[in-house]
């Protein structure tokens, strides 16, 4: 589709646009939201401070900003999406040289009021690089070997950067993200069972070379993993967290131990309490109902991102739709795997709900990308 | 930008092929974690309740107030005080040096008290309170509180501490309690928790480890919510500790502070017993030592000078030692002869100062010899070889056996520390032990309680309450636990001839009470007051030939650990008896001089009830009485003063 074809009769413009907003799909984002607040106030000891205020307004300010992107047509996103992909890439150049130093890696740059993770950014621009990369390049050249350098390359470049911080977890729900727009985009299968393959070799070759000087990962990575094999094995150093996170988890049964009574969060036993492992504090205090509603809450969303998506004509629309919800997917999949010891404990946040400005932030504007699409699809 | 030219509905359709696939994965990795979040959260719920449960809650053991002792009247033997001591919780202090350094600006705290705290702190768990400074001063505690925000982690807090109110009169009996250590975890066979309390306090010695099990009492327990770096965040439930039983000893404060302070200066040790109900009055042992000391925590140099002192403070000679019973023995040897027999009461043996058994001449202690002696005066005079005739017609078998009937090398069960066995010897005994054939000799040593025959004052005590009362009276310490009487053990007649005993009876008090009686100058006069009682002397050399050629060395010529041990058993009154008693005189020189009077001195007090006023005593004994009532004064206290003010308090 052309721009022509966007035509004024086809989409909405000025204040009739609010009307042909995805409102369920904003009612869950705040739901889920509303879900954060209150962990927040219970693991801060039945506080709004220090955590639950700060969240609230960044997440006003997040909505703000989805707004802000919403009205903004689609087409202009997809102009900007190498700038931004850009942007990101300068952060992430940045981060390395000035970025603030916290737990063992170089994440941050101060902003003042805010602490900006220039990686969460990464997530979601090199989504919409590659949705505007798929909606130039003719469907046909698709699986041809050259055109799909291209987009590797475009994901690897943030990957590196991110590595060197280093920050493993991030790392991996960029490669994912990405691998998961080529899906998307209709490369053939073939290559996603090489790179299956590759992945399967390479964690071989994790192993293989451990202990020797051509050791790949670096120690602390190396003993997550042993942690995340064997959790027990350790239970008060590395396993801890793992170990402690799935009491939480356990003891809160069907209904949970009620609000705020949670005593592996109230107690501090559990580590990040507020961050990562906040999806604990929710499952202790309110069981397997609230974490199966949450789970359900964020089910919804992927549910409305997609068939929003499915009923967009525009590739870019579409592909940029898909790739946020299945990058939001990655976030809460891999974040319950890990608290749950299904996967290893790789630091990524539970979407809208950890307390934390960038993942929110970033968050919520890639939801105005996918509001904008569905906003300006031609009817 | 250049237009794609493929048919928009067919990439549509790829993407949504695409899509459709991405959605049933993303159910998949939906229905595995909702599938986990079951297992977890439904199927293992109520192990993971558990971990948490033990994850947050710590049990805390309250210690138990430890029983109380008692004497038979009421007065406290060993009490609880309030103990204000000072603990830091290493986590809560920080530096850990530099608050004990500010501490030691407010409180006297030496550099080794410093360095001991700082080790204990290190060693131990990060929120477990060591103690620095206990039986603080309540100036000092307030002290120490009105600095507490310059000193993190410091509490200053009350707890109980034993406290030994009568202090040295009854360190052998009662015994002393100190701060449970590994090393008497280790050999003691008890897993009771509330051992495992840091500086709890257990018996060490006497009725406080004889009776430590209905003393200590039971542990509390408070079940406290701890957060993840273990400190309490609030207390759950509590269960008060069960304060242990009171224990009420049958000894009487005043008569033991008496004796202990006429045994004062000597090594020596006398005992008080009831001839009826066996109760012992007073368990006295000279030297003494403070057992508060042992509480507080002695220092070195005062435990080794108790420890090197040749009087042994730390024995109690009345129960744990034993000597050569003497001539104490004869009433033994005596009765032992006639039951059997073999020898009629009123024959009279010829003593010509020594008697020649198996070609070894034995000794009469008088050279002279007491010519024709029969029972009676054989016990006045102590004569000797009257009981070598008798022992070698009667035999050793018979004479040990007689002695056990009397409780001699019997283990009397009094709950007290290494109480002696004692021993009358057999032959089976020497073979068995010696693995050495019984000599004739022997069982003329034997005779005259020389030789192998051992006992302790309390074996002697329980020997003449037996004579006296003419029943197997069982010495009994503990009166009352917790109220409940102990009681009486062993009250049956003894299977003797009354006869036979009322003859040595009568012998006894000639002893005491007739001119040219070994005892006669330790007298009393007061009718009713009239004692019974025997002298003893062990020797503790081997006298020989050559020296009895020349004269035996007098016992005041000789090194003190050379000289002859005194001894004297009694009881009182002859017609009515009450008390028996016994005294030895560790190389005391004769027990007629030397441990005769203090016997007489301590039968008085008992029968009064107070210090014996003078007109109890001969008029020639009199002012050698006044100078020792007048040297121990220093020493009695006014116990009734004491009793009312204890009855005021309570």
């Amino acid at each position: 589709m052309s721009y022509l074809e966007y035509t004024v009769r086809q989409t909405p413009t000025g204040a009739r646009k609010l009307l042909y907003f995805n409102w369920p799909l904003i009612v869950l984002i705040v739901a889920v939201g509303c879900v954060g607040f209150l962990m927040l106030y219970s693991v801060a000891g039945g506080s709004w401070t220090p955590w639950a205020i700060a969240q609230m307004q960044r997440f006003a300010l997040g909505m703000t900003l989805m707004f802000i992107v919403a009205l903004t047509p689609i087409w202009f996103w997809r102009n900007t999406a190498g700038v931004a992909y850009l942007a990101s890439l300068i952060l992430l150049v940045v981060v390395e040289i000035i970025g603030d130093v916290g737990g063992g890696s170089q994440r941050w740059i101060d902003l003042g009021f805010m602490r900006l993770q220039p990686s969460e950014m990464a997530k979601i621009t090199v989504v919409m690089l590659l949705a505007a990369y798929y909606d130039w390049l003719p469907p046909e050249k698709v699986s041809r070997p050259f055109w799909i350098i291209v987009p590797l390359v475009f994901i690897l470049l943030p990957v590196l950067l991110v590595l060197r911080q280093p920050d493993l977890g991030t790392s991996l729900l960029i490669i994912m993200g990405g691998g998961i727009m080529l899906w998307f985009a209709g490369v053939h299968w073939a290559y996603f069972a090489g790179v299956i393959a590759t992945g399967c070799a390479t964690i071989y070759a994790v192993f293989a070379t451990r202990g020797t000087p051509r050791q790949i990962l670096s120690d602390y990575q190396m003993d997550r993993i042993d942690t995340f094999l064997d959790p027990s094995a350790d239970p008060l150093g590395d396993g801890y967290h793992i170990t402690q996170s799935k009491i939480a988890l356990g003891s809160g049964g069907w209904t949970g131990r009620g609000y705020m009574q949670g005593t592996q969060s109230q107690l501090n036993f559990l580590p990040e309490k507020h961050t990562d492992f906040i999806f604990t504090t929710l499952a202790e205090e309110f069981g397997f109902v609230g974490a199966i509603s949450l789970l359900a809450l964020y089910g919804l969303i992927i549910a409305f991102c997609v068939v929003s998506a499915m009923r967009m004509r525009d590739r870019f629309a579409s592909l940029v739709t898909l790739g946020i919800a299945a990058t939001f997917f990655l976030y809460f999949a891999v974040n319950m795997g890990m608290v749950m010891g299904l996967l290893p404990v790789v630091g990524v946040p539970l979407p809208l709900v950890s307390y934390g400005g960038s993942a929110m932030l970033v968050l919520l504007v890639a939801f105005g990308v996918v509001q904008s699409a569905h906003i300006h699809r031609a009817r | 930008m250049k237009r794609p030219t493929t048919d928009p509905h067919v990439n549509e359709r790829k993407i949504g092929r695409r899509a459709f696939v991405f959605g049933a994965a993303q159910l998949g990795i939906l229905g595995v974690l909702g599938y986990r979040m079951r297992e977890l959260q439904i199927k293992q719920a109520d192990q993971y309740r558990l971990l948490a449960d033990e994850n947050r809650i710590n049990i805390r053991l309250i210690p138990p107030a430890r029983g109380r002792i008692f004497d038979r009247n009421g007065l406290t033997l060993a009490d609880n005080e309030p103990n204000y001591r000072i603990t830091i919780v290493r986590d809560n202090a920080g530096d850990v040096e530099e608050v004990l350094h500010r501490l030691s600006r407010i409180v006297t705290l030496t550099p080794e008290q410093i360095s001991e705290a700082l080790e204990t702190v290190q060693t131990s768990s990060p929120f477990v309170p060591v103690t620095i400074l206990d039986r603080l001063t309540w100036d000092d505690i307030a002290e120490v509180s009105a600095n507490a925000p310059a000193l993190p982690g410091i509490t200053a807090d009350l707890g109980l501490s034993r406290y030994y109110p009568v202090g040295n009169d009854f360190a052998h009996v009662v015994g002393y309690v100190g701060r449970v250590t590994s090393y008497h975890l280790s050999r003691i066979d008890d897993n009771d928790p509330v051992l495992r309390i840091p500086d709890f306090q257990i018996g060490l010695t006497g009725v406080e480890v004889k009776e430590e099990k209905p003393l200590r009492g039971k542990a509390g327990t408070r079940r406290i919510e701890v957060n993840a770096r273990g400190r309490m965040m609030r207390e759950l439930d509590r269960v008060e500790a069960i304060k242990g039983d009171d224990i009420q000893l049958t000894v009487d404060t005043g008569l033991q502070n008496f004796v202990q302070a006429r045994l004062a200066g000597e090594a020596a040790s006398a005992i008080v017993m009831d001839v009826e109900t066996g109760d012992l009055l007073a368990v006295g042992s000279a030297p003494t030592f403070d057992p508060n000391l042992f509480v507080r925590g002695i220092s070195t140099s005062d435990y080794n000078a108790l420890l090197n002192d040749k009087y042994r403070p730390f024995r109690s000679k009345a129960i744990q030692d034993i000597y050569p019973p003497g001539s104490t023995f004869k009433m033994i040897t005596a009765l032992a002869a006639f039951e059997d027999g073999q020898v009629d009461l009123n024959e009279t043996v010829r003593c010509v100062g020594h008697k020649e058994v198996a070609d070894v001449r034995f000794h009469c202690w008088k050279r002279a010899g007491h010519g024709n002696v029969n029972l009676h005066k054989s016990l006045k005079e102590s004569c000797d070889v009257y009981y070598y005739d008798l022992a070698l017609r009667v035999g050793i078998d018979k004479i040990a056996e007689m002695a056990r009937k009397f409780g001699i090398g019997v283990r009397h069960d009094i709950p007290m520390s290494a109480v002696a066995r004692g021993l009358a010897p057999d032959k089976a005994w020497k073979r068995e032990v010696r693995e050495e054939d019984w000599r004739i000799g022997d069982t003329v040593n034997a005779s005259i309680g020389q030789g192998y025959v051992l006992s302790s004052p309390l074996h002697l005590a329980v020997m003449t309450a037996r004579l006296a009362s003419g029943r197997a009276v069982e010495p009994r310490l503990v009166k009352s636990r917790n109220g409940v009487e102990v009681p009486i053990a062993g009250n049956a007649p003894i299977d003797v001839n009354p006869n036979t005993l009322e003859a040595i009876r009568k012998s006894m008090y000639a002893v005491c009470n007739t001119r040219g009686g070994t005892a006669y100058a330790s007298r009393t006069t007061v009718q009713d007051f009239r004692m019974a009682g025997k002298t003893g002397t062990s020797q503790v050399r081997r006298i020989t030939a050559a020296e009895r050629a020349r004269g035996v060395t007098r016992n005041e010529d000789l090194p003190w650990e050379r000289r002859d041990h005194a001894l004297w058993v009694n009881y009182a009154p002859y017609d009515n008896p009450k008390y028996a008693v016994a005294v030895i005189v560790e190389h005391g020189g004769g027990g007629s001089k030397a441990a005769a009077p203090i016997g007489r001195d301590i039968t008085l007090r008992a029968l009064y009830g107070r210090t014996p006023p003078l007109e109890a005593y001969p008029s020639r004994a009199q002012a050698s009485a006044r100078a020792t009532l007048r040297r121990m004064e220093p020493l009695l206290r006014d116990f009734d003063t004491q009793a009312a003010l204890d009855a005021d308090k309570t």
